[in-house]
C-alpha cells in the first residue's frame, strides 16, 4: 500500500513537473519574460502605496 | 542558526543593488524578468529580480489576450521543488517577522482560533491576488494589482518607505493611500512581535500557493512512519498552525528534528543519500 502511494506520489511529482516546464516554456515563446522585465523595471506605484 | 544565514543570504541575494538604496532608484538589469521565489517587492531599490505575486497579478491583468504560462509555470515548479520551504528558507519578509518575534514581549501562541485563521489567506488569494485584478482586466481593461496596491506589506517596507524618503517627487505625491499602506504595515510588524509570524500565518497569499503543494515538493521534511511513536511532541513545539509535519501550514523549518527523541523527523533528499 505504502509502495503504491509512494509510486502515486512520483507520477504526480513528474506530471505537474512536465506541466510546470512546459508552461514556463510556452510563456517565454509568447513573450511574458519580457513583458514581466518591463515591468519590474518601472517602479510600480501600487506597490508602493503611490498609485 | 544554518537557516537563519539561509534567510539572511537569501534577503542579500535578492536584494543585491545596494547602491539602489543609496540612489532611491530602482534596478534596471536583464535579471528582472526572473522572479526569486519569496516575497520580495521588485520595486524595492536593491530587488534584482521580480516579486512572483506582482508579476502573477500584471499577468492575470492581460489574461484577456494572453494565457499566464510564464509566472504558473514558475510558481508549479517552485511548489514542486521546495513547497513551503520558500517560506521558512527563502523569504526576506519571513526573517524579518521572525527577528521581530524575537523582542520579549507577551506571546499569543497557536490555538483553535488562528488555526482557523490560517484559512484568511486562501481567501486573500482567491479574492485580491486572483479575482479583482481579472475583474478589472475582463470589464475595464486596466490592470489593478490589489493585493499590492492594499496589502502587501512588504512593497511598503521595501519599496515605498525607501523610495518615498528618498524621493522627493515620490514624496510629494505620497497620499491616503500612501498613508493606509503604512498602516497596514505597523499593524504587521508590531503584531508579528506577539504572533509567530502573522502576515505569514494568516495572510500571505503567496504562502498559501505555495502550501498546495505540501505534499509533494521534494524538498522538505518528512516522517518516517515506522520509528514516530505519534507523541506529538514535534507538533506542540511548533509555532505554526499545523497538525502534522509536512501539512499545509508546515514551512520545512526542521526545528522539529531537534525535540524528536527518536529521530523520526528527516529531511527529504538524506533518503535520496541511501538510495
Amino acid at each position: 500500500m505504502k509502495k503504491f502511494t509512494e509510486q502515486r506520489v512520483l507520477i504526480g511529482r513528474a506530471v505537474i513537473g512536465l506541466i510546470g516546464v512546459l508552461f514556463l516554456i510556452a510563456g517565454i515563446f509568447q513573450g511574458e519574460f519580457h513583458t514581466t522585465w518591463s515591468k519590474a523595471v518601472r517602479i510600480c506605484l501600487e506597490c508602493i502605496g503611490i498609485g | 542558526m544554518k537557516r537563519r544565514w539561509i534567510q539572511l543570504a537569501s534577503a542579500l541575494i535578492y536584494n543585491a543593488n545596494l547602491k539602489g538604496f543609496g540612489e532611491a532608484a530602482i534596478y534596471q538589469g536583464k535579471t528582472k524578468g526572473v522572479c526569486v521565489p519569496g516575497l520580495n517587492c521588485y520595486s524595492c531599490p536593491g530587488a534584482i529580480a521580480a516579486c512572483p505575486l506582482g508579476t502573477l497579478q500584471n499577468a492575470l491583468s492581460s489574461a484577456p489576450v494572453r494565457f499566464p504560462f510564464y509566472i504558473l509555470g514558475f510558481l508549479i515548479l517552485s511548489g514542486l521543488f521546495l513547497g513551503r520551504m520558500i517560506c521558512g528558507f527563502l523569504c526576506p519578509f519571513g526573517l524579518i517577522q521572525e527577528l521581530l518575534y524575537k523582542i520579549p514581549v507577551p506571546k499569543y501562541r497557536k490555538n483553535r482560533i488562528t488555526r482557523i485563521l490560517s484559512w484568511l489567506k486562501y481567501g486573500i488569494l482567491a479574492l485580491f491576488v486572483i479575482y479583482i485584478p481579472l475583474y478589472f482586466a475582463f470589464r475595464n481593461g486596466f490592470p489593478l494589482p490589489s493585493f499590492c496596491k492594499y496589502i502587501c506589506p512588504a512593497g511598503t517596507l521595501e519599496g515605498g518607505l525607501t523610495l518615498v524618503l528618498g524621493n522627493p517627487s515620490l514624496r510629494a505625491a505620497a497620499g491616503v493611500l500612501f498613508d493606509w499602506k503604512v498602516l497596514v504595515l505597523l499593524l504587521f510588524l508590531v503584531s508579528t512581535c506577539f504572533v509567530y509570524r502573522s502576515f505569514c500565518r494568516f495572510f500571505c497569499p503567496l504562502g498559501a500557493v505555495y502550501s498546495l503543494f505540501s505534499r509533494i515538493s521534494i524538498l522538505g521534511i518528512e516522517v518516517d512512519e515506522g520509528k514516530c511513536t505519534h507523541c506529538g511532541q514535534c507538533v506542540r513545539q511548533c509555532r505554526m498552525d499545523m497538525k502534522a509535519v509536512g501539512d499545509r501550514e508546515c514551512i520545512q523549518c526542521g526545528e522539529c528534528k531537534q525535540v524528536c527523541h527518536v529521530g523520526a523527523i528527516e529531511w527529504k533528499h538524506r533518503k535520496w543519500r541511501r538510495f
